[in-house]
């Protein structure tokens, strides 16, 4: 990998989401800046480019697909939402719907403490390394791989699902948690409030991109590439991969879910819907479209989608779902290794390939 | 370095019905350089597997060093213990670059065996052997068919493994570069490491090999030298051809 400082794509990717975050944090209080609405669709797309960076992880560099990656993110979303409702519940008083339904007069036990953010952060993070953790281990210690592990982690996002759908759980149910009235003790439905949760998922994607960075450059990114091209050729150099491809499986879990604890706030409701197989298939759908084992890729193919995806929903509410799937069908077609490839021909062609097999005269 | 590197003591491996190794047993001495030789399917590549821990037998033991049984090794715990190989396909990381690879090769491990400094001399040395130090920085994906095989060696080579197991080595490889991979192959022969080759090419065989071993359906059909094994009516039936 190049170093930062030459790495050009790279940079300008960073100046872009920092510029964007400097922007939102300069209309909190400045009514000629970003509307409130057009700052919450930025920050949705944030919070999705965070999520396909997780999955660029596994996918991308490790090329190990998980198609249950909703899974992780709906943990973050669940349990930030938990901690939103808790917490107006504290300051308002107000019962949350989901207990009127059931007829509750208090929360259950297990809700306690979620009012503290810090608690219901380190619990998004241990119930996602647990739950990561344990089914990375076992998948990846009996070797199970490729299309088989993808199917399996389909499977197990659509159980997490039928469980969330269930009523008595106290997360929910089918009508998932919304009313979020008060974050940080700030009202949640005004403006300000808004741009600033959106400049805040900007940001946390500027940090996730730079820390990714980072990683894939380091020794540990190397393996990685290692791994992902040859494991087998790996592992009889003397690596075991199972550390390693546990330790990236339930880094990149942890991602999603930091991207859920983003969406969340920003959409105002989690419902068992977001751990449908649709989302998890729309991730991986995301990445390709970008470029896979590609950083820059895996934002721009998260925000394309979804940007244009905003707009046709509006725009053409009855057409978009077969004009979104005409475009990806063209991309995967013309485009094999996803949008990424227009940056490698801008570069080769005007120099042509004669000049590269110039500058390279030991090869034949 | 005297004595067995490596010992296969009775092995059987069967693929559902198929056996491709029929209690199989060979012994590869310390400063040897042991050519297995045979048709398709003779089961070459599976004894390779075998001693490398990618494929488990049904009976028999694998014995490195006169007294570490692998048998039931992992992959990379075989590797550490010094037992390296060079894939039939060249297997390397197209998205690294020639230094890293040999890099990987040297530290041969999670834990780091070498300091920086005895890590840059090691690769060095390593890519100077291999003839590749002018393209240390290139990708591997941009080599050519026979610089990704040296590269290859290169990698199993840079650990200074005590076991060597090299898969087809030259082929499809230019005269010129065989010739070059004989050289680099003889240059690696010591006291102290058992190597063995996979080859169809007979004369390469003959260049660089000790001992021969003929393997046919899975089991030992001779074994002695390359001159002895071209003139032995059984080889020429089965392998060698009139």
């Amino acid at each position: 990998m190049k170093p930062l400082a030459s790495d050009r794509p790279f940079l300008c990717l960073l100046l872009i989401v920092i510029a964007v975050a400097l922007l939102l944090a300069g209309s909190v209080f400045n009514s000629a800046g970003l509307s409130p609405y057009l700052a919450n669709a930025i920050g949705q797309l944030a919070a999705f480019a965070v999520l396909a960076i997780s999955l660029d992880l596994i996918w991308g560099y490790l090329g190990i697909l998980s198609l249950g990656h909703g899974l992780f993110f709906g943990i973050g979303g669940y349990v930030v939402a938990m901690y939103l409702l808790k917490h107006s519940y504290e300051v308002t008083g107000r019962v949350p719907d989901f207990m009127q339904f059931m007829g509750w007069t208090e929360l259950p036990f297990y809700w306690a403490g979620f009012g503290f953010f810090p608690y219901a952060l380190l619990v998004a993070v241990v119930v996602t390394l647990l739950v990561s953790g344990v089914f990375g281990y076992v998948s990846f210690r009996s070797r199970v791989g490729g299309v088989y592990f993808a199917i399996i982690t389909q499977a197990l996002v659509y159980v997490a699902m039928l469980l969330m759908y269930r009523n008595d759980t106290g997360f929910g149910g089918n009508n998932g948690m919304t009313g979020f009235t008060v974050a940080f003790g700030w009202p949640v439905g005004s403006g300000g409030v808004v741009i600033i949760m959106a400049a805040v998922s900007v940001l946390v994607l500027g940090l996730t991109l730079l820390s990714c960075r980072f990683l894939m450059a380091s020794r540990f990114g190397v393996m990685i590439v290692a791994a992902g091209d040859d494991e087998v050729r790996l592992r009889t150099l003397g690596y075991d991969t199972l550390r390693l491809k546990l330790a990236v499986w339930c880094l990149s879990a942890v991602i999603a879910a930091v991207a859920g604890m983003l969406y969340v706030p920003q959409v105002g409701i989690i419902n068992p819907r977001l751990l449908a197989p649709e989302l998890s298939l729309e991730i991986a759908v995301w990445v390709a479209i970008g470029g896979r084992g590609n950083l820059i890729g895996a934002v721009i193919g998260a925000v394309l989608v979804n940007a244009i995806k905003f707009w046709l929903s509006a725009a053409a509410p009855e057409l978009w779902p077969f004009i979104l799937s005409g475009l990806i069908v063209l991309i995967v077609l013309v485009f094999p290794n996803g949008l990424i490839d227009l940056a490698k021909m801008k570069l080769v062609r005007p120099m042509g390939v004669k000049r590269i097999a110039a500058e390279t005269p030991e090869l034949h | 370095m005297a004595g067995v590197a490596l010992l296969v003591d009775n092995i059987t491996v069967e693929f559902g019905s198929f056996r491709a190794i029929d209690a199989l047993s060979l012994a590869v001495d310390f400063g040897e350089v042991r050519a297995v030789i045979g048709p398709n399917g003779a089961g070459k590549t599976t004894l390779l597997d075998v001693v490398s821990g990618i494929a488990h037998p049904k009976h028999g033991r694998v014995i490195f060093d006169d007294t570490t049984d692998v048998t039931r090794s992992s992959e990379s715990d075989i590797a550490r213990a010094g037992i390296r190989r060079k894939f039939q396909k060249p297997s390397i990381f197209e998205g690294l670059n020639v230094h890293q690879h040999i890099a990987i090769g040297a530290q041969g491990g999670w834990r780091r065996s070498l300091l920086p400094g005895e890590l840059a001399t090691r690769v060095d040395e390593v890519l100077e052997a291999i003839g590749l130090r002018d393209l240390a920085q290139r990708s591997a994906a941009e080599l050519g068919h026979g610089q990704k095989q040296w590269l290859e060696i290169g990698m199993v080579l840079a650990s200074n493994p005590k076991v060597l197991m090299l898969d087809e080595p030259v082929a499809g490889l230019t005269d010129d570069e065989t010739e070059r991979t004989v050289a680099l192959v003889r240059g690696l022969k010591r006291a102290d490491r058992a190597i063995v080759i996979v080859e169809h090419d007979m004369d390469f065989v003959e260049k660089v090999a000790d001992r021969v071993t003929v393997l046919h359906e899975g089991r030992t059909l001779f074994e002695g030298s390359m001159a002895h094994a071209r003139a032995d009516e059984r080889v020429i039936d089965v392998y060698l051809g009139r």
